[in-house]
Formats: C-alpha cells, structure tokens, sequence
C-alpha cells in the first residue's frame, strides 16, 4: 500500500489546550508545525472545563505560589514531583494574565482584575482557610480559554490537520521518535507525518470507565500510541472521580458550586462534609469528598428512592449570583437533571472525571524513560503536555483548576524545549525506517478482513463495566484482582472486533475500533498497577491499606512512595522514586506529613 | 422513563457506495437511561455501525452534533427524544455539503469565521499584569464569547443558503461583534472596514432563524443590529 509522507519540523498530536498553546510556541518560533486533531479544535475536551485555572495573583485575597505548591504537594498525597510542581506553580501568573492578553473574557473585580473564587484544597497559610485562586470566566472557562487559544493560534497562521486521527508513534531502532501515521477521516488515506519533533497533547482517557464526565473523544490515543510503541505509562492506578457529576446522566457539575458557597447534603439534610473535613468541608480535596460521598451513600443515608446519590444545594445562594457565576450550571442542570438550581437542589455521584497518571515527561515536557540505570532518561524528539502527560504534578490526587493550569504551563513548555532543542541543533530529520508505517497499515487490514470477530460496542461495554466494578472510588483486594484477570480477558476480545461497515469515507466505526485500541491499553494500565499498589494514597484507597499509626490514610510511605511504570510488553510493571526536591532553592522541600483537611 | 422503540427516518448518503442519497427508515429500541436525541442515535449505531455523525461532549458545549431535527436545526445532545415527533427526521445541517449521511463538509463555515479576524488586537506593549476591564464591559461580551461554533445558526439563515461564500452568516457576525464589543480591541475601524459590504454584513434580512434556532440562548441578529449601529455612527 502507498503511504504519503509529509514533513514538517514538529507535529503536534492533539489540539486541545495543550496542543493549541504548544502550537503558539512553534508557530510563533517560526517553525514548519503541523497540528492533527481528530476534532475540530474548539471540540476538544478543554471546553468543557468549568471552574478555573488556578493562579496565585492575589486579586481578592492574599496569596503565593508558596501556598499553592503546599496545596498541590499535600492534594497530591506527595507523590507528585516537587520540581514539576514548583515549576508549575511559579509560572501559573503569566501563563494566565497571557491568556488574559490573548483576550480571554474573565470575569473581572470590580476593580478590573481578574475575578478568582475558592476552590477545593487550595488554602491560605498552608491549609488555614479556602483562598481564592480560581480564575474563572463564568462557569465555562475551558470554553473561553480553548477558544481564545485557537483565535490565537488562528492569529500565528498555524497550520492544523482537522479531522485526522493519529495512529501510532514512529519509532527507530535507536528509539528516537521520528513523528505519527494518522488516517484523514474524508478519504480514508493513511499518512506518514515525519517530524524533528513529535509532542502528544493527545488529552484523557476517561471513557474506560462507564460513568465518565468525559467526552466521547476521551479515548487516551496518546497514551496507547505510547505503550504499543514500547513507551512506559505512570501511576495510572491513579483517578479521580469528580465529586458532583449529575446522578444518572455523568455530566460534570463544577467545584465552582461549592467555591460559590454550594454545600452537600445527605438524606437527613446534613452538611455531612463537617464531619470529614471539619476545615475546608465541601471544599476538601476531590478524593476525600468523592470518599465521603461514598460513605453516606453505602451507609444509607443516600438520597432519591434508591438512596443512590447525594444532593447539591445552592438555594440559599442569591438567584442573580447563581445566574452570573454559574450559568452554565443552571443550563446543565436544567437538561441533564430536569432541576432548575435556584429552586431545588442537584442529585450528585462521584464521577470519572481525570487520569493523574500518564505518559512519563520532566517539567521541561520532554518524555523520559527509565534507560541505562537512569530512570529519567529523555526520549530523542519526543514530549507530551497535558492530560495524557505525567509530569509528575498531580500526584496521586489533582487539585481542581490545576488541570487548566498543568495544560497551559506544560504545553508552552514542552514548545519552548522543541524550539531550543530545535535551536541547539539537537533535533534532526531521522531517516524513516522502511517499515514505519507497518503496524498502522497491519492494525487496518486486520480490522478490514476480520471475520467472526467480536463487537466494537460490547467489548468497550465490558471493559467500561470491568473498570467501574474493579477500580472505583474505593478499592477492594479481592476486586483488584479479579479485575486485573478480567481486564486481559477483554483485552484479548478487542484484537478481533469485527465492524461491518468497509467504507473509506468518514468511517466512524472504523475510528471506534481503533480507539477502543488505544482505550483497552489504558484500562489494563489502570487495572495492573491499581492491583500491585499495596497501599493507600490520594485517589487509590484500599481496603486492606487502612489508617493506622505506622501508615497514616492507609499510605505505605517507606514501601511505597514511588511512581509505578506500567510496560505494555509482557505486561510488566517497575517504579521510580518520587522526587521530593524542589527545583530551586527558593523553597524548602514540603515534607511528609497525614493529609487532614 | 422505561425501555420503548423510537422510529426515525434519516438521511443517508456513502459516497463510497451509493449514487445518491435516501432516506432510510429505522426503527430502534431504547434503554430507559436514553434521554436524549443523541443517546437515541448512539444507540442505533450499536445496531448499524455505518451510520455516521460527529458527537464528542454530550453536554452542549463542543458544536459537535448539531444537525437538522424534524425540520429545524439543534444538537442532538440537549434535545429530548421523548419530545419530539415520531419518525425523528434526522438530515445534514442544510446548504453546506454532505460528506457522509448527517455529516457536512463546515470548510465554508469556518473560512466566514476566520474571515472576521477572530481574535483580540492591542498594540500596546503588553503589561506585566491583565489589562483592567471593568465588570460592566466585561458585562457586554455576555452573550457573545458563548458561541460553540455549531453552525446551527449560519445553516438555517436563507441569505447564508444563497451567498456562502460572500455573506459572513449568523456566527461569524457574532463573533466579529465580539471583539467589537470588548474595550481591550483596538481594531474597531478595520473591523468595519472588513465588513462595509453589500454581502459581508448587509445580506441580513432579520429573519431571525438564527435566533430561533442558537441552542445557546444567543441573539446573532442583535449583534448585527449593533455592528450597523456602529457603521452609522462611525459615518456621522
């Protein structure tokens, strides 16, 4: 089969927020880039994002990137990087007054500054009282920062490729990333992008599991590119489940709610979150309140006929605040839950909303793997930002608003280390290696002459329920380890689905097949490492990892405060030291403690 | 809401396979967690899998699945199927090209958007700091900033049917009204000079499908009201 080739200086895999603010860098630096996106970029996930980025500018209450690098080390349960996180931290002002200057619409103080409001885990004086750090458009601020990421990017003449699904990385014998195949979905046609530099911003993976608040999209393609390519994932044992996701429909209701003064309630009315979190409260980190959730629930003080959820209650807030702040929350609640807000409260359930985990990069968005003794060892000509990368910043656990503010750094990082990397002359186009699009071509002609196979829709069903039952809120030794059993059952059905339509164009069932590929890699990810985690920390509770004196939270500090790296060959596991140095000397180390809210 | 069949009749077209488009009638049963349009139409590619539309969010805010419903246009993820006519006419958003069965070829769309210059011009040295924007003129972009790019307004506006490719249409209008209306844009002047044309702007009739239509909420025909008011001024 003749396969097109295109050459570009770098490829950018993915045009979410991320993708799109590592574009600026590129485009702006002048370099030959080219953007694939399976979406059209305004349709990436990002939009959906509802309550902040977080941003220590101080515009209504006091505050510093001190605080907000304790906040993200404790959320993280430490076992995110305190270099990233410093890193990350110290530049969230300018990466948001930048987006400012793009002509993000904010909301503004009433002096002119950007509006910021609570949000859970982020504090004042290292855990004292909530501090406003969010900054927030309304509740639509992933809408108004993907899309003044795109009119930027529309400014700097970048040039995308809209409706083109990557299908794996290109590797040489070396292990030196030379770009992606990707098939355009108008023809059908698969094509080599051959690149110096390939970043995948290829977002989450969140449709593994049955209740998500993901988008249909969130199919993690980065990520199962990276493993079937021999690249290892990390700490993917680590979820989050957001909270407030609408009971029965899974679509996301932001924290912002609760920034606002929204407050949960069981089914006796009780504030229950002031026994959990006698603090912060509503405003606990997301794997506690999650947690919480779950208690009241499975000890039957749940709410509705089934006493399956918990309710969600801003009626005592006033309707004009409800209607400025949180409009879109009304909308959503409106269609999703048939409630109107102002007058009665939400139905809530924890919901798959975030994968911490991810494809191993440094804070400079370079992929590095374990190589030669050193565990951190640069990928040549590869980087990842955003949700499919691991930086590591989140930890075991992520902070709301810090995943707005994780794209926005790590993605302009990652553009400005293919630039100086690009500068140094330490990027060069490889010669392709004569089988570089084999495994894609091969992927295709198996699904194409597939016979008596399995069904794409029951094997995505039967991993997502796979992944609800085994790898939830809580965690139970007996559940992971059937799970991680019955996760490679599954596994084994998705290398025979079988799709009846053959058509070349805008085959939709063609792309369900392929992304239930890179989707199973995720969950087995997901299922191994969860299985072999001995311990409790952040968003991976089990039960036999309980609170007791040696292990606070049920977390194994002296066993287990490392990073797992999941290999897809042989299904193999191996781990890496957490670093608990910051990146300068700006700062003390945030040493280990119990995380209390 | 339990367990119940839907019927629909919906527009189909494979250029790989057939000569020209029809119309296809279908009939699914839904589970009782179906409430929506486009969990209907999810559930019915479990049974065909050729059937093909773009969907990625589901909550209404991507402009993925907008198409026409039982002669109007909307997205399918905010649309309840228990309220809607049997058979569910389902066809492509109408005046742009079809690809594939309710999928549209948007290139016009888009180039009417870029054709706007979407995105905020300030010359000034940028500060250390966010430009200062009271919240009263942050108050006008409401209304504006919110569009998802759907196409739900642009393909219903007869004068966008008629001249694609010269009048800017519903959306695009919006958002030039946008960076119009935000006190951090200096390109005002050039951005009426962009749209002083008997076609960019002045092909709007106020029909007002566009408004009727925005599954958004938004009013595209009052920014253009304001985006005339704006020429008249600039000429006295």
């Amino acid at each position: 089969m003749n396969v097109a080739k295109r050459t570009f200086d770098a490829v950018i895999v993915g045009a979410g927020g991320a993708g799109l603010r590592a574009a600026l860098q590129l485009s702006e630096a002048g370099l030959k880039t080219a953007v694939l996106t399976k979406v059209f970029p305004t349709r990436s996930h990002t939009v959906a994002a509802q309550g902040g980025v977080a941003a220590s500018l101080g515009n209504t209450t006091e505050d510093n990137w001190h605080w907000h690098m304790y906040d993200t080390v404790k959320g993280s349960d430490w076992l995110g990087d305190q270099d990233a996180i410093e890193f990350m931290v110290k530049k969230a002002n300018e990466v948001v007054v930048e987006l400012e200057h793009y002509g993000m619409p904010f909301d503004r103080t009433d002096n002119g500054k950007i509006y910021q409001r609570p949000f859970g885990g982020h504090s004042m004086n290292y855990g004292q009282a909530p501090v406003m750090r969010s900054c927030a458009a309304a509740d639509r601020t992933g809408h108004a920062m993907l899309h003044a990421l795109y009119q930027r990017n529309v400014r700097a003449n970048t040039q995308f490729f809209v409706e083109w699904n990557a299908l794996d990385l290109i590797r040489n014998s070396e292990g030196d990333v030379l770009g992606v195949t990707a098939i355009e979905m108008e023809t059908g046609e698969v094509s080599i992008f051959h690149a110096k530099a390939t970043i995948f911003a290829t977002g989450g993976a969140g449709r593994i599991y049955y209740s998500s608040t993901n988008a249909f999209i969130n199919t993690g393609d980065g990520l199962g590119m990276a493993a079937r390519a021999g690249i290892p994932l990390e700490d993917m044992e680590f979820w989050q489940f957001h909270p407030t996701g609408v009971a029965g429909a899974g679509v996301l209701i932001t924290e912002g709610v609760r920034g606002e003064g929204g407050i949960l309630r069981n089914s006796s009315g009780e504030r229950f979150m002031e026994r959990y979190a006698p603090n912060l409260k509503d405003l606990a980190s997301r794997d506690v309140v999650s947690r919480s959730m779950v208690t009241e629930i499975n000890e039957g003080r749940g709410c509705g006929p089934d006493k399956d959820h918990v309710l969600l209650d801003i009626t005592h807030l006033a309707p004009e605040n409800i209607m400025k702040r949180l409009p879109g929350i009304r909308e959503i609640s409106i269609q999703f839950a048939g409630i109107d807000p102002i007058k009665a409260p939400i139905p809530v359930v924890p919901t798959c909303h975030y994968q911490m985990g991810g494809i191993p990069t440094n804070y400079k968005g370079q992929v590095i793997v374990p190589k030669d003794g050193n565990p951190n060892t640069p990928v040549v000509g590869f980087y990842a930002a955003g949700e499919c990368a691991c930086a590591s910043v989140h930890g075991a656990n992520r902070l709301g608003t810090n995943s707005l503010l994780d794209l926005l750094v790590f993605g302009k990082s990652a553009g400005e280390s293919v630039v100086e990397d690009f500068k140094a002359g330490n990027l060069s186009l490889k010669p392709l290696p004569a089988d570089a699009a084999d495994v894609s071509l091969a992927r295709m002609a198996r699904l194409e002459n597939q016979k008596n196979g399995t069904d794409v829709h029951e094997v995505r069903l039967a991993m997502q329920r796979t992944m609800q039952k085994h790898a939830g809120v809580f965690r139970f030794k007996d559940l992971l380890s059937e799970g991680a059993a019955r996760i490679l059952e599954v596994a084994e059905q998705s290398l025979h689905t079988e799709i009846s339509d053959k058509s070349k164009v805008w085959n939709t069932a063609r792309t369900e097949a392929l992304e239930l590929d890179n989707l199973i890699e995720v969950a087995k990810a997901t299922m191994i490492s969860a299985e072999a985690r001995k311990e409790s920390r952040g968003a991976h509770v089990r039960d036999d990892a309980p609170d007791t004196a040696e292990n606070p939270n049920g977390r194994d500090d002296k066993n287990w405060l490392k990073h797992t790296l999941w290999y897809r060959d042989g299904n193999r596991l191996d781990y890496k030291p957490v670093n608990l140095k910051p990146l300068s000397d700006d700062v003390e180390p945030i040493a280990l403690a119990k995380r209390t809210y | 809401m339990s367990k119940r069949t839907v019927h629909f009749k919906i527009y189909r077209y494979d250029p790989d396979k057939d000569e020209k488009p029809y119309m296809q009638d279908i009939s699914v049963e839904l589970e009782a967690s179906d409430k929506k349009l486009l969990d209907a139409i999810v559930r019915l590619k479990t049974k065909d899998d050729t059937l093909s539309f773009r969907r990625s969010c589901r909550e209404g805010v991507c402009g993925s699945d907008a198409m026409n419903i039982n002669g109007k246009n909307g997205l399918a993820c905010l649309t309840d199927v228990d309220g809607l006519q049997q058979p569910i006419t389902l066809r492509p958003l109408p005046g742009l090209p079809v690809i594939r069965d309710l999928i549209v070829d948007m290139t016009q769309f888009f180039k009417q958007y870029h054709s706007i210059k979407p995105y905020l011009v300030n010359n000034d040295p940028a500060p250390e700091r966010e430009r200062l924007q009271s919240p009263d003129d942050r108050e006008e972009l409401n209304g504006l900033y919110e569009c998802i790019l759907c196409a739900c307004c642009s393909t219903s506006c007869p004068s966008f049917w008629w001249n694609p490719d010269k009048f800017v249409g519903p959306a695009g209008l919006l958002a030039a009204y946008r960076f119009l209306a935000d006190t951090r844009d200096q390109d005002t002047n050039a951005r009426l000079d962009n749209l002083e044309d008997p076609y960019r702007l002045f092909r709007c009739h106020t029909i007002m499908n566009c408004v009727d239509v925005c599954p958004k909420g938004l009013n595209p025909t009052r920014a253009i009201g304001k985006i005339k008011d704006m020429m008249v001024r600039r000429a006295v």
